[in-house]
């Protein structure tokens, strides 16, 4: 029985509201859709994200559990009631300050969760703060820049923000941080149509395998006014395919009567919102048969039927990087060690669920939805429509975290048919499960390694295996497959080397692009080695890599000289003093205890290509000029929260020779801008970094050379125009006498850059990467031995970045690549199925990221941008393994079950007694 | 200002917010409805479908409201949310719930969520209900025909499933006034710091004597059965001495009967409840 919608009196922000809802909708859903405020956020409607966080009464509450029938009366506060007359709240120009923002989509919880706080408790100690904020879950900055930023707002010192001086290497305040703090900044829920639209939400399997039949969907949909179509795969009106290689297109928008993994859409429901979410999977009419699924161990064993016609035994490919004769140098080698370790699906995460809508226009499409990779989801939405690429648009909107799991498509093939066969857009937004259930994850691993050394230490062979469960589709397993071979031994002279990898397919959920693609699980294996070996020798940990560490001029495995950039020594040597106090202060630690706390202290180097293994990935940028002076940056770099937007612009504006402020940005749209690739790999900074720098370059050459000016002439921005100062002359360039192109510019630069590499022969030799990140961190943690639990207690993490274009934000990406680290290490595994919710996936929060400690390295990468190399994925390679060092140190078990439970834990502590 | 701004539809179905007891137990008995307090339990379980149940919604009933001293005890009133338990003025015997009660998802879910729909939800992960069985406490459940007390024990009978018949309403957990003073604790034990689920958690209240040994004691095991379990040989052994760890026996644990799920192992369950219980009793000391 429904009730019609009532009249809701309540204040907002000061003023009084009647909002006209039924009074069970949730509050969030009345803000956003009956109010607008779309400054309050949704992540999963569960109470467990706490990004919808808003006060009621004074109070901070989860504003998608409370019906809106219970504020009734009352005051509720929201992000947009922060500002008064223009002027940013304490809290939002400290967040501003301290990059506690990064991809936003958590910041207006945060800052109403530190609002609460601050009224309650107007100068807070850390420990306050933090419990103030521990219902608000961060995926990406790893908090400790929030819980700065809170303090400071506090404690004073929040003025306004400091314009910055200069450009690259300065901390700039990122471009987009004000929209992000202030909850304007627009996300894939947030693009709302402006015509009338239609929901769209897919029909999916309830089993991992099975075979299905519709029965009559026609007579079904007539049953339901609001219906207006269920689309199958008969509906698509190109090619029912995608994925990521253009060999490896295996995944359909809707599954053809037979599913691979639970979740897989079969059909998608169009028709007015309320209509498509009261319908239940089960009542449309389908008749399952299930089969029986394959898991990694059917597949491996050879025992399963074939997922694919075109993956044989269920391999879906397999790597190898072979040098010298690994199987003699280990037979032979004075010390040996081996490991076996078993990794698990790791779930993205990001608080923003999939999102966007649909839009036909004319014989075009345009979509707009959250992405990390405009092109490549034009060119893939091409061949599904049947439609020439320059027909699609993306327009990508604000990215509320993605960690590659925003690589793939997701929900775009399926509103983008529903729009252009019913001719309405049409959007759709993700539930959390089905976000979780749907989307690619990190693949599971088990690798098999054995490393040997002579008895001063010096590695002499590294032998792996790996096999990585890439689930029902292909996605970015050959990634995967591929690049792990080349990292697979850590970052240290091997001459003789062998590894090999297998991505299998399995009925569990796709693996693909995920924060190192695979080297995260290769780095846990290679850095358990380097901690048996040195043991053995009686050696330091740290000693120990360091006489190993790759050099300049060293030669890598698959046979690349590496001529610069080589941080690693100094990475190592700023560590040691930190980790001699740190592992004598543990253990002394130890020596006193009696209770069953025991701290230890762990080590873990990484490396990490930047860019596509061994295939060419350019970039371009444009930076245009108008008439009266205005400079624009076309970027089609996706900003995912990492600053790519900020980046760019102070490259370019480097570049160019201007302060970054005056430089607007246009991104992703890929009607506007150029193509830059996806955002992943860590390559944004380095080559479409490049783009930029070139762009600007180019369009300061066209415009000194319009009055001869010399190349170190000052370019100066003044009302209308440019001055060009070359010494003591003062010219201004007539700009007007030139046509303006579509975006109205009259100049414009163009850079393109493609990182140089080659490809790779069957032994993996050759040149996959330009150039590599090299980093090295410290974990301190503690463990209950009773319990089985550890707490990281402080890290200290050295990367050489070649150049810290922004210091802020690449702190930013340590101190997040670090959290998702400890969550690899101690807590995330998803189970397909039994754990698609925030509530029994955990994540780290605020209370389990500890102080981090940063030390840049700057060892200039020539080719790069300024110097500069990347930063994104390197980040988070050496945590879980220098945690399990520590582990190791505290209780004498290392860990080989990936994550370390406590159950698991726990069961290895007494196993070992 | 008043802004009229008309909703997207929406799922509108019979919502009712009734202020007195008797309109409420009255709209139960008329017809079925789902009881609606803080919403946390509630909400959760209805991500990404219109909720289609007929809601009773208790928040406006402000004889539910509020924690008081009694004659026999304590009356904390159904619609106590955690965080008035933990800024409530209480002896220590309530130190176990206070404490349980700051651990209950984050600051959001403390400032909504009630110590009744805790109860009635009846989750075998839920914090508050050791913490009641250490406690003594029993239920006050209203009808339009009458009301009746029952033991906590005897008011959770299993996993989501307790002895409230549709046409009652919890109003009140009570908590009698032990005979001796009395100090309770409480140990949580999650995979991580804030928003967890318990994987087992002990709640422990001890009474002593004029010399300092235990008067009576009660401790109860959470999240390691279907409902939490008080452990009376346990109980009884302490009763006479001074809290210490070491009297805890692992055949003290035979009422648990702990399963595997995506928390943890079964085992491993057993393992860290004599853990916590033995830290309880250390606490207790
Ligand atoms: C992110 C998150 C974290 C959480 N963490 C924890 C935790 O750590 N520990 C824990 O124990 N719980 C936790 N919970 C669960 C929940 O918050 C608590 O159980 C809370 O106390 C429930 O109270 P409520 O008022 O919100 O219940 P509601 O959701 O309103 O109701 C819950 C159930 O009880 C019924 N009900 C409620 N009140 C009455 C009444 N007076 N009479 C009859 N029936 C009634 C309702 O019909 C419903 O079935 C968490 C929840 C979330 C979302
Ligand atoms: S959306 Fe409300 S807590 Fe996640
Ligand atoms: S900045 Fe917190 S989730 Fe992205």
């Amino acid at each position: 029985m429904r009730s019609p919608a009532l009249p809701h009196r309540f204040v907002v922000n000061g003023r009084d509201i009647e909002a006209i809802a039924p009074p069970s909708m949730r509050l969030s859903d009345v803000l956003r859709d009956v109010l607008g405020l779309k400054g309050t956020k949704v992540g999963c409607d569960a109470g467990d994200c706490g990004a919808c966080t808003v006060l009621v009464d004074g109070a901070q509450v989860c504003a998608c559990l409370v019906p809106v029938g219970q504020v009734v009366g009352r005051s509720v506060e929201t992000v947009e009631g922060l500002a008064r007359e223009g002027r940013l709240h304490a809290l939002q120009s400290a967040f501003l300050r301290h990059g506690a923002a990064q991809c936003g989509i958590c910041t207006p919880g945060m800052l109403m969760a530190a609002a609460d706080l601050l009224r309650r408790v107007p100068s807070p100690s850390e420990a306050e703060v933090l419990d103030a904020l521990g219902g608000v879950l961060c995926r990406c900055t790893g908090y400790r820049k929030i819980v700065d930023a809170v303090l400071e707002a506090a404690h004073g010192g929040a003025e306004s923000v400091a314009p910055s001086k200069g450009a690259v290497g300065t901390r700039l305040v990122r471009v987009d941080g004000v929209a992000k703090v202030t909850g304007t900044d627009r996300f894939g829920a947030d693009a709302i149509p402006e015509r009338g639209w239609l929901a769209l939400r897919a029909v999916r399997s309830p089993y991992p395998h099975a075979r299905f039949r519709f029965g009559d969907l026609d007579a079904f949909r007539r049953r339901q006014p609001g219906l207006v179509a269920i689309l199958t795969a008969a509906d698509v009106p190109g090619a029912n395919r995608f994925g990521i290689y253009p060999t490896g297109k295996d995944q359909p928008v809707f599954a053809e009567g037979q599913v691979r993994m639970l979740g897989e859409a079969v059909c998608a429901l169009v028709g007015d919102a309320e209509t498509v979410a009261a319908i239940r999977d089960e009542d449309v009419p389908i008749t399952w048969e299930p089969l029986p699924p394959i898991s990694f161990d059917d597949a491996l064993a050879g025992s399963a039927p074939d997922l694919h016609p075109h993956a044989p035994g269920n391999v879906l490919c397999r790597g190898r990087v072979a040098c010298g004769d690994a199987a003699t140098a280990l037979a032979s080698a004075p010390h040996r060690a081996t490991i076996a370790i078993e990794t698990s699906f790791v779930e993205h995460a990001y608080i923003e669920p999939e999102a966007g809508y649909a839009e036909r226009i004319g014989d075009g499409i345009k979509i707009v939805a959250c992405t990390q990779t405009p092109y490549m989801d034009r060119d893939e939405i091409a061949l599904i429509l049947g439609i020439p690429p320059e027909r699609v648009r993306i327009v990508p909107t604000a990215v509320g975290g993605g960690f590659g799991g925003k690589l793939d498509l997701s929900l775009q093939p399926m509103i983008a048919i529903a729009a252009w066969r019913t001719g309405q857009p049409v959007r759709c937004v993700y539930t959390r499960p089905e976000s979780i259930r749907t989307t690619t994850k990190r693949h599971p691993a088990r690798i098999v390694a054995e490393a040997g050394c002579d008895e001063e230490g010096h590695l002499l062979a590294f032998r792996c295996h790996g096999d990585f469960n890439t689930g029902a589709y292909a996605s970015w397993g050959p990634t995967v497959a591929s690049r792990v071979p080349v990292h697979a031994m850590g970052p240290y002279r091997v001459p003789n080397v062998c590894v090999t990898t297998a991505a299998i397919h399995t009925t569990d959920t796709p693996a693909g692009a995920f924060r190192g693609f695979g080297v995260p699980q290769a780095a846990i294996a290679h850095e358990a080695l380097m901690d048996a070996l040195a043991d053995r020798l009686g050696m330091d940990r740290l000693e120990f890599r360091l006489r190993n560490a790759l050099r300049h001029a060293d030669t890598t495995a698959t046979g690349q000289v590496l001529d610069h950039s080589v941080g690693l020594v100094a990475c190592l040597e700023a560590l040691r003093p930190r980790w001699q106090a740190l592992r004598a202060e543990a253990e002394a630690h130890n020596r006193s205890a009696h209770g069953p706390f025991r701290r230890g202290v762990g080590i873990a180097c990484m490396w990490y290509g930047i860019g596509n293994t061994a295939l060419s990935n350019p970039s371009e940028m444009t930076l245009g000029l108008k008439a009266d002076g205005t400079i624009t940056l076309y970027s089609g770099a996706v900003d995912i929260g990492q600053g790519s937007n900020t980046v760019m612009v102070q490259i370019a504006a480097e570049a160019f020779g201007v302060a970054p402020e005056t430089i607007r940005l246009v991104v992703g749209d890929t009607a506007r801008t150029r193509d830059a690739g996806k955002t992943s790999a860590s390559r944004q900074t380095f080559v479409s970094g490049n783009a930029a720098r070139l762009a600007g370059i180019d369009l300061r050459r066209q415009l000194l050379s319009l009055v001869n000016a010399g190349t170190d002439a000052r370019i100066i921005p003044v009302p209308g125009g440019l001055e060009i100062r070359d010494g003591d002359r003062t010219m201004r360039p007539d700009l007007s006498r030139f046509a303006a192109d579509a975006n109205g510019d009259v100049l414009v630069g163009f850079g393109r850059f493609d990182p140089p590499t080659t490809a790779l022969d069957a032994d993996g030799r050759g040149v996959p990467y330009a150039t590599y990140a090299f980093g090295a961190q410290i974990a301190l943690v503690e463990v209950d031995l009773d319990l089985g639990t550890t707490r990281v207690l402080r890290m200290v993490a050295a990367h050489d970045v070649g150049r810290a274009i922004n210091p802020t934000l690449v702190e930013g990406q340590i101190h997040g690549g670090i959290a998702q680290g400890i969550g690899l290490a101690l807590m995330e595994e998803y189970i397909p199925g039994r754990n698609d919710n925030l509530h029994d996936y955990l994540i780290p929060t605020i209370g389990d990221v500890p102080p981090i400690e940063v030390l840049l390295i700057e060892d200039a990468e020539p080719l790069g941008p300024f110097g500069a190399k990347g930063v994104g994925e390197p980040a988070l390679i050496a945590t879980a393994p220098a945690i399990f060092g520590a582990i190791e140190h505290a209780t004498g078990v290392r860990v080989t079950r990936i994550p370390a439970t406590p159950d698991r834990l726990r069961a290895a502590i007494l196993a070992a007694r | 200002m008043v802004m009229v701004l008309s909703g997207l539809g929406g799922s509108g179905l019979e919502y009712r917010r009734p202020v007195t007891i008797e309109e409420a137990v009255a709209a139960l008995r008329a017809r079925r409805h789902t009881v609606l307090a803080g919403g946390t339990d509630l909400f959760p379980a209805r991500v990404g479908r219109p909720c289609d149940d007929a809601l009773l919604d208790i928040s406006g009933l402000t004889a539910l409201r509020g924690i008081a001293e009694t004659n026999q005890g304590w009356r904390f009133g159904a619609l106590a949310t955690w965080r008035d338990v933990w800024t409530a003025d209480l002896p220590p015997l309530f130190n176990g719930l206070r404490a349980a009660a700051r651990e209950v998802g984050g600051m959001q879910i403390q400032n909504r969520g009630t110590i009744g729909g805790n109860l009635c939800n009846a989750s075998p992960a839920a914090d508050g209900v050791p913490n009641w069985l250490a406690l003594d406490a029993t239920v006050e459940l209203v009808s339009s025909t009458g009301s009746r007390r029952l033991p906590v024990a005897e008011f959770v009978l299993g996993n989501r499933r307790t002895a409230r018949r549709e046409d009652e309403l919890l109003i009140a957990v009570h908590v009698p006034r032990p005979a001796h003073p009395a100090r309770g604790t409480f140990r949580k034990l999650g995979a991580r710091r804030y928003l967890v689920i318990s994987i087992v958690m002990v709640a422990a209240v001890a009474e002593f004597a004029a010399d300092g040994t235990i008067a009576s004691a009660r401790i109860a095991v959470g999240a390691a059965s279907e409902v939490a379990r008080r452990l009376p040989s346990l109980e009884t052994r302490l009763i006479g001495q001074c809290p210490d760890p070491s009297v805890v026996r692992e055949e003290d644990l035979a009422p648990l009967a702990p399963i595997d799920d995506v928390r943890a192992t079964a085992a491993y369950r057993r393992d860290a409840a004599l853990t916590l219980i033995r830290r309880a009793i250390a606490d207790l000391a």
